[in-house]
């Protein structure tokens, strides 16, 4: 049977009301937390659950918050809300109707690495859940959740909420904390990590909605409940948002290990006009393809069985393509998007993904020849390992493994 | 005091004290969207404002509002109807919706109306994709999310708030 840890407002309607969260036993676990647990301790449970980020790089979240240096204050909690990878929209859902958990999760984890000062980082786009945060947060103030001295401990916590502006960028947690300290959205240099030099040069934990979000389920209902979903290695339920041509498309919140072909004829209740499917993106637009063979179709979902296709889980934003689509178009849309969205720091990046949508734009017209397939694979393959950050390795990944699997889609468009 | 912190002694209070003493420069970025709410967009004036308050030169306060896709630095329509044309979208009709409004309007994509009152952009991913159509309404420093849509019923939407919007300036 599956549980639910993280979509329960589906249960509970209202939940993202504050009286109706507290009446089904929100934020006793952090009073709990503040009044009677050791940070450290917090840290060890959170390792043992074997939680991983939920934002698409899968590393392990109690691990992460052990890295702050205990001779360097303050530190700081960031909590990323700049959900824009294409084909991501669970984190506006968590958002929407089930606030409180998420903000539950957000004061557990700056109680354990003794931040008194957390962050939430909105999309621009997000403006309205931006406001309605903003009321909430007055509203557990109010009710004495956080503030100064809580439950009668020395702890002290204030939340602030920050609103960005429109830069998919931001979702890079360097960009990030550029963005909140007023400067453009362009990743830093690594080293120094955020965990020792983030935040105004402070140690940082930055860390994506659903993974907070889960923290209250794992404290309140203990480790071997939540490792009771999932894998050995990937443990837990994972929100994924199913996307594009298929009957159903939606957030479906299922343990991670459940097959594609679960998700997408099981949930998804199949291809749209029961076409043939043709390829998967596991990870939106930075995902490779995946030719949808039957042998992918029964791979499991989780952080270890899709990188043996060739491709990420990422945040587990599924896009489905079925015969009717060209790969060529869908590889245009892809590499417009990066151009679109990069930062323009480095040189590979930015060029690379310029030179690109000309090469991806001229063959979905029809005005491109057959040696401009090779251009555009030699363009990436230039790029390939020699970005500043991820954002321009993701954009390579759908036009090779596009060239790679669907060649002949390309060819058919400069044929015309 | 500058005619911003005139203008909103609260807001720019509350904004300064979010960050640390020293980080005010943080505060950009708030204050600028706090600019964007009555105008739509960003003047110098407004710019020159926030330089002041945040302590930074007006070069660094431009830079930002040009760097980030909601800021806008000239006036267009009162209404910006953002349309998400994003691979999620692609596959599921998101282009032909665009047409159908562009029609509708009688402007292409990055045009606004004769009246002032609407301009129609393409945007990238909104995080709506199982609700296609979709678009985004940017009215001053409001957006808000308008999902399942048909270009009939976004006509049907945007006539009423045109009707409202002409009401509030007569």
């Amino acid at each position: 049977m599956s549980e639910i840890f993280l979509l329960r407002h589906r249960e509970i309607p209202g939940l993202n009301q504050l009286r109706t969260y507290t009446a089904n036993g929100g934020f006793e676990t952090w009073m709990q937390a503040v009044k009677t647990q050791k940070p450290a301790d917090i840290i060890q449970i959170v390792k043992d659950s074997g939680l991983r980020g939920r934002g698409g790089a899968g590393f392990p979240t109690g691990m992460k918050w052990a890295f702050l240096p205990n001779n360097i204050w303050p530190h700081y909690v960031v909590a990323n809300a700049d959900e824009s990878e294409p084909g991501t929209f669970k984190d506006r859902e968590i958002l929407e109707l089930n606030p409180f958990q998420f903000l539950e999760g957000l004061m557990i984890s700056s109680f354990a690495v003794q931040a008194h000062d957390s962050y939430i980082y909105f999309r621009g786009e997000f403006a309205e859940i931006y406001r309605k945060f903003e009321d909430r947060i007055r509203e557990l103030e109010e009710k004495g959740f956080i503030g100064e001295k809580l439950f009668g401990t020395d702890y002290s916590l204030h939340l602030h909420c920050v609103l960005g502006a429109g830069a998919y960028i931001c979702g890079e947690e360097t960009a990030l904390l550029e963005s909140i300290e007023g400067r453009l959205g362009q990743p830093r240099l690594r080293p120094p990590f955020p965990a020792v030099a983030g935040l105004f040069e402070k140690p940082t934990v930055i860390n994506n909605v659903e993974t907070l979000t889960n923290i209250p389920i794992i404290l309140s209902k203990g480790v071997a409940y939540f490792r009771s979903q999932g894998t050995d290695k990937s443990p837990g339920t994972k929100i994924f948002c199913l996307s594009g041509r298929v009957k159903k498309p939606g957030n479906y919140e299922l343990p991670l290990g459940t097959t594609f072909r679960e998700l997408i004829y099981g949930h998804g209740e199949g291809i749209l006009n029961d076409a043939q499917i043709k390829a998967i993106m596991p990870a939106g637009a930075s995902s490779s393809l995946i030719p949808a063979t039957e042998q992918a179709l029964d791979t499991p979902m989780d952080y270890e069985s899709v990188p043996a296709l060739g491709a990420q889980l990422g945040s587990a934003s599924v896009i489905i393509l079925d015969e009717t689509i060209n790969i060529a178009d869908l590889v245009n849309s892809t590499v417009h998007f990066f151009m679109h969205e990069s930062c323009g720091k480095c040189t590979p990046c930015r060029e690379g993904t310029y030179w690109m949508s000309h090469i991806t734009q001229r063959i979905v017209e029809g005005k491109a020849s057959k040696p401009d397939i090779d251009l555009l694979k030699s363009v990436a393959t230039q790029m390939q390992g020699n970005c500043f950050c991820a954002l321009g390795e993701f954009s390579i990944m759908a036009p090779l493994s596009g060239i790679e699997k669907f060649r002949a889609d390309f060819e058919a468009r400069v044929e015309k | 005091m500058n005619s911003l912190e005139k203008k909103y002694p609260d807001e720019v209070a509350s904004i300064l004290a979010r960050y640390p003493e020293d980080q005010k420069r943080a505060a950009i970025i708030p204050l600028l969207h706090l600019t964007q709410r009555d105008a739509g967009f960003i003047s110098i004036h407004a710019m020159n404002d926030v330089a002041e308050i945040t302590r930074q030169s007006i070069t660094d306060v431009a830079s930002i509002a040009g760097y980030y896709t909601l800021f806008h630095d000239h006036p267009e329509g009162k209404i910006r109807l953002q349309v998400c044309t994003d691979v999620a979208c692609m596959l599921r009709g998101a282009q032909e919706y665009l047409a159908e409004l562009s029609r509708g309007l009688g402007i292409q994509p990055g045009e606004t109306t004769a009246d002032g009152l609407v301009t129609l952009e393409e945007v990238k991913c909104v995080a709506a994709c199982d609700h296609v159509p979709v678009f985004q309404s940017q009215i001053g420093d409001a957006i808000e999310f308008h999902e399942n849509q048909t270009s009939q019923k976004t006509l049907d939407w945007l006539r009423s708030m045109s009707a409202s919007i002409k009401g509030e300036g007569s």
